[in-house]
């Protein structure tokens, strides 16, 4: 599969990474390795195998539906960058 | 002191020999002469662990034995900590002070153990040789021109220069066993689901698992002791009962059925680490085991369906790191798009942006089945192989890198550091647990020896590492420079 500069552009944009146009060559050529590295995968055929997601390949464990967890908004909040009267703050979104 | 197991400085500490304090105070001077070199450790917590070391004395006195009590340990910087910076090797939590404590950390402190300090890794766990930290890369105690593998490359230089007398670290590829391959240490990834992952910084969460980096096998089994059991913060920690680890160290290996990969021991593999393994086989032989060799026809695609699971998964686990609620934000954003774009630029290092970039390319529409789902498929093949070998054998053995610790900055190519790990990946695919344990040196640096069991056989891989230990003394070698002497 072809992968070139415009696929990095809508790639970084899907994952909300800023590739900058200094940076965008040597991205592809990485990129375009690692996808080759990963295409070795298509030698084998696997139409009749079970995908496996995950080892332990048994169902989640349920609980009950009860609340267990305390507020812990203002310790958490603490951590943010920006943060006023319990809210997270972020540039404006709707003018 | 300061070089001695585990297990040997539990029977000092229980003797009256020497004090918890009087061994923090021998660590400390340690990390303060050495750390500037090494660069093992991110956050050195002075203070504190000389107040748990006090707390561990006054337990004592009081009559309390427990094996891990007073003993100094370090934390890979993946496991939160209460209070204590969590950075994970990345800028984007350079300033991160978590609320909480790792379950880990938590069973740690419980057990009575004294937290020296935070160690250094690759960003985000992703790498093998610690060059992608953005604290700056650790030297490996044996050449401090070479690295010390990755991504626990911290807690590895740190076990291995006797920084530490044991260390956490995680292992989603192959972190624990590589670094301590190349430190001369044994480094044990338990089984998927044994250890509790929670407060433990997520990379991709059908792989990682926590384990320990240490100076023997029975110093294994003694913190897999403390480490392992269901959590109900862990949906995919595993409720199953933890055995005493330690119980079947002795067990005679007359019998044990040992198989050797063809695939481990093919191109690729370096004259003098195969010679090593050869030799240490030789040894189980005489021990009593018996070889056979075994085929797993689907560990060259290992690497290539690792570079989609755990790219996925990572994609998914870090587009939490937004800049809103915590971590690095950029300077003046001026919408929130250019927010998010900006601070994830610039708080991720390369590696960890090639990563999220694969990952998302792998999930994005129209690819996901030539990608994920195919990678699944491949997962599966892989499991399968491992399950057909332990009908025939007990334990998987080979060595765990192609070669010795290489130099710093030798390998700029990505997907070159990606087949770093070709002996290790399929065992995370297939979650089993899997140890590296040092088995001769090559030209002066450590070579280590891969063993792998089958689903939860942690016992069996630790008693089958501990017998050799009994019979050799190679776990004993001490990096020259860093001897005590050094």
């Amino acid at each position: 599969m072809a992968f070139d500069k415009s696929e990095v552009e809508k790639i970084a944009h899907l994952a909300r990474l800023h590739i900058n146009e200094a940076e965008a060559d040597e991205v592809t050529k990485r990129i375009t390795d690692i996808l080759a590295l990963i295409d070795q995968m298509q030698s084998v055929d696997t139409d009749a195998v079970e995908p496996l997601a995950h080892p332990l390949d048994v169902a989640q464990r349920l609980r009950a539906d009860r609340v267990t967890e305390t507020n812990h908004r203002d310790e958490l909040q603490t951590l943010a960058p920006e943060a006023q009267d319990g809210l997270y703050l972020v540039p404006k979104v709707i003018e | 002191m300061i070089e001695k197991t585990v297990a040997e400085l539990s029977t000092s500490l229980a003797a009256g020999d020497i004090s918890s304090v009087e061994l923090t105070h021998a660590y400390l001077a340690r990390i303060a002469a050495h750390n500037d070199v090494l660069n093992a450790f991110i956050t050195v917590c002075e203070d504190s662990a000389l107040e748990q070391a006090q707390a561990a004395d006054e337990k004592r006195a009081a009559g309390d034995n427990s094996p891990l009590l007073g003993i100094p340990l370090a934390h890979k910087d993946i496991f939160c900590t209460n209070g204590v910076t969590t950075t994970c090797g990345s800028h984007m939590l350079s300033n991160f002070v978590a609320p909480y404590n790792a379950t880990v950390v938590e069973k740690f402190n419980t057990a009575g153990a004294v937290m020296l300090g935070k160690t250094n890794m690759d960003e985000f766990a992703m790498g093998s040789s610690n060059e992608t930290s953005y604290f700056g890369p650790v030297k490996n105690p044996w050449d401090t021109k070479r690295v010390p593998g990755g991504s626990s490359g911290g807690s590895a230089a740190a076990v291995a220069a006797d920084l530490c007398a044991m260390a956490t670290g995680t292992d989603t590829g192959g972190s624990i066993r590589q670094p301590a391959a190349f430190c001369g240490i044994t480094g044990f990834k338990p089984s998927y689901g044994r250890v509790s992952r929670w407060g433990m910084i997520a990379f991709a969460s059908s792989l990682d698992q926590a384990g320990t980096l240490c100076k023997s096998a029975e110093d294994a089994a003694l913190m897999t002791n403390t480490m392992a059991g269901l959590d109900s913060r862990d949906s995919t920690s595993i409720d199953k009962p933890v055995e005493d680890y330690t119980a079947t160290l002795n067990d005679p290996l007359e019998g044990l059925r040992i198989g050797i990969p063809k695939q481990h021991f093919a191109e690729g593999l370096s004259a003098e680490v195969e010679q090593a393994i050869r030799a240490a086989l030789k040894e189980y032989e005489q021990l009593g085991a018996t070889l056979k060799e075994v085929d797993l026809p689907n560990n060259h695609l290992s690497v290539s369906a690792y570079y989609v699971v755990a790219p996925a998964e990572a994609s998914a686990n870090l587009s939490r790191y937004d800049g809103v609620r915590y971590g690095y934000r950029c300077e003046n954003p001026v919408d929130l798009e250019d927010m998010y774009k900006r601070t994830r630029s610039e708080g991720f290092g390369d590696e960890v942006k090639r990563r999220i970039m694969v990952g998302t390319y792998a999930l994005s529409a129209g690819y996901y089945d030539a990608y994920y789902k195919k990678a699944q498929k491949i997962r599966r093949l892989i499991k399968n192989d491992f399950d057909e070998a332990f009908q025939e054998v007990d334990v998987i053995v080979g060595p765990t890198s192609p070669h010795t610790a290489f130099e710093l900055g030798a390998k700029t190519d990505p997907v070159a550091m990606y087949l770093e790990d070709i002996y290790t990946i399929a065992v995370n695919l297939a979650g089993l647990p899997g140890i590296s344990i040092p088995a001769g040196l090559a030209q002066g640096l450590p070579v280590g020896m891969h063993l792998v069991g089958s689903d939860f056989a942690e016992a069996r891989v630790l008693n089958v590492a501990h017998q050799f230990q009994q019979a050799t003394d190679w776990h004993r070698k001490k990096p020259a420079s860093f001897s005590q002497e050094g």
